[in-house]
């Protein structure tokens, strides 16, 4: 993991570091806590969530918006309460990328999701989701700021 | 101490009615004595947002499955997880999840390969109780801990290995998936996370019935008479066959054998947890692709 330190965001580095510092059992609750914060999406958006990318890894539905405005990404997403787990990684996303610049967000290194100590407490399998959501998230990124 | 069945009437249909409850009669018998509810669901932070009161989590993923070798864990893990969830060997365990039950579904047939005796779902799942407006908590489940014996995990009566398909090709099999996966069109089910097989399709003479037939809009079961119609008339399984269901690791087919072995009373159905991750990467199985099963 230590080749990837070099690339990682300070917003994904803390956000790391938060959960493991954790017990296994309380890395699930602060998941949790993020699934409970995951912004709601912008006025903008509202009612057109299918016109979104929908990220087909997930069980649950689930919707991503990428904005690159000038030096900043912004991104949005919107999955349903009752896939906690699937809103929670959108939510670490969502929170740990907007505001990076694009190169910052191509760089992430695409195993971040195997990254934040979950793999025992969440299960590769479910890691899987978060794994494309990110790839997704820089696909659109690359393509809009070739554009 | 087994708790009372439901003898709900839309249940005295079924094969075994005994093991299905109804949200009515959980909600009346929340505390008894005897009765532990577990809930299980596909999504691993779903009890933490809120669940049944008095209800203990059991995970498929990291709890019913062995870290290491692909199987499910021991007879002594499954004694210390029991006993640490404060089920005893005779309590009566009422199962409810996400999905239609789907893996409440597989938590129970873990169950039955350890013998649990008295384990049922509840009809409707986690569902149906939020619909119906029923009580959700977040507080922490006070469990006392019990003391459940080593009992070895039985593979032969309802689990099948990949040895045994092939043992088995000519007689009723069942594939669960989607009938895009059954196809080869993909190898998961749409919008699922790809799970690694390496070849699409399905084993040779396998019927397709996707595992959600079986379910209500309100995921609950269907009327026995609309299950027998799938499963007998359209599917033609023999009331004396032996059957053997598959999905993509073993969870929806769960659900499938649930209905067969318990609302229809098919006696010797088995399921194939290796399923299609395991059958699409296995060198030299057969597998056929489109919509018709094939021959042998």
């Amino acid at each position: 993991m230590t080749g990837s330190d070099g690339v990682l965001p300070a917003s994904l580095s803390d956000i790391r570091e938060e959960f493991l510092a954790l017990e296994q059992k309380d890395r699930l609750l602060l998941l949790l806590e993020f699934s409970n914060d995951l912004p709601a999406l912008p006025e903008r958006l509202r009612g057109h969530e299918d016109e979104l990318e929908r990220v087909e890894e997930c069980q649950a539905p689930v919707f991503i918006d990428v904005a690159v405005d000038g030096d900043a990404v912004t991104l949005a997403a919107t999955a349903p309460r009752e896939a906690p787990t699937t809103r929670g990684f959108a939510s670490i996303l969502v929170q740990g990328l907007t505001g990076l610049r694009p190169d910052e967000v191509l760089a992430v290194p695409s195993d971040f999701p195997q990254m934040l100590g979950l793999t025992e407490a969440v299960s590769p399998l479910r890691l899987r989701g978060m794994s494309g959501m990110l790839s997704r998230i820089k696909r659109q990124v690359a393509s809009k700021t070739a554009a | 101490m087994a708790v009372a069945p439901d003898t709900a009437a839309q249940f005295s249909e079924y094969a075994h009615p005994e093991r299905l409850v109804t949200t009515e009669w959980l909600a009346e018998h929340l505390g008894e004595p005897g009765l532990v509810v577990v809930e299980s669901d596909e999504d691993v932070l779903l009890y933490e947002t809120g669940h049944i009161p008095g209800s203990v989590k059991v995970d498929w993923h990291t709890e019913l499955n062995d870290p290491v070798t692909r199987d499910y864990i021991d007879g002594a893990a499954f004694a210390a997880l029991l006993s640490g969830k404060g089920i005893s060997r005779d309590s009566t365990v009422v199962i409810y999840g996400d999905k239609s039950n789907w893996w409440a579904a597989y938590a129970l047939w873990v169950f039955t390969l350890f013998g649990h005796e008295d384990v049922r779902l509840l009809d409707g799942g986690r569902a149906k109780w939020q619909a119906e407006g029923r009580p959700f908590t977040t507080d922490a489940t006070d469990i006392v801990p019990a003391d459940y014996p080593v009992v070895e995990r039985d593979d032969t009566t309802v689990r099948a290995f990949r040895e045994d398909v092939l043992a088995h090709l000519g007689s009723p099999l069942i594939d669960v998936r989607s009938p895009e996966e059954y196809s080869g069109e993909r190898t998961t089910a749409p919008a699922y996370p790809e799970e690694g097989a390496l070849r699409a399709g399905h084993i040779p003479t396998a019927q397709n019935v996707p595992w959600a037939k079986a379910a209500a809009e309100d995921g609950t079961f269907k009327p026995r008479e609309d299950l027998e119609a799938i499963y007998r008339r359209d599917a033609g399984i023999g009331e004396d066959e032996p059957v053997i269901a598959y999905c993509r690791i073993g969870e929806r087919s769960s659900h499938t054998w649930f209905v067969l072995t318990h609302l229809l009373g098919q006696e010797n159905v088995r399921n194939y947890d290796g399923s299609w991750t395991e059958w699409g990467s296995a060198v030299r199985v057969p597998i056929v692709t489109g919509t018709e099963p094939g021959g042998v």
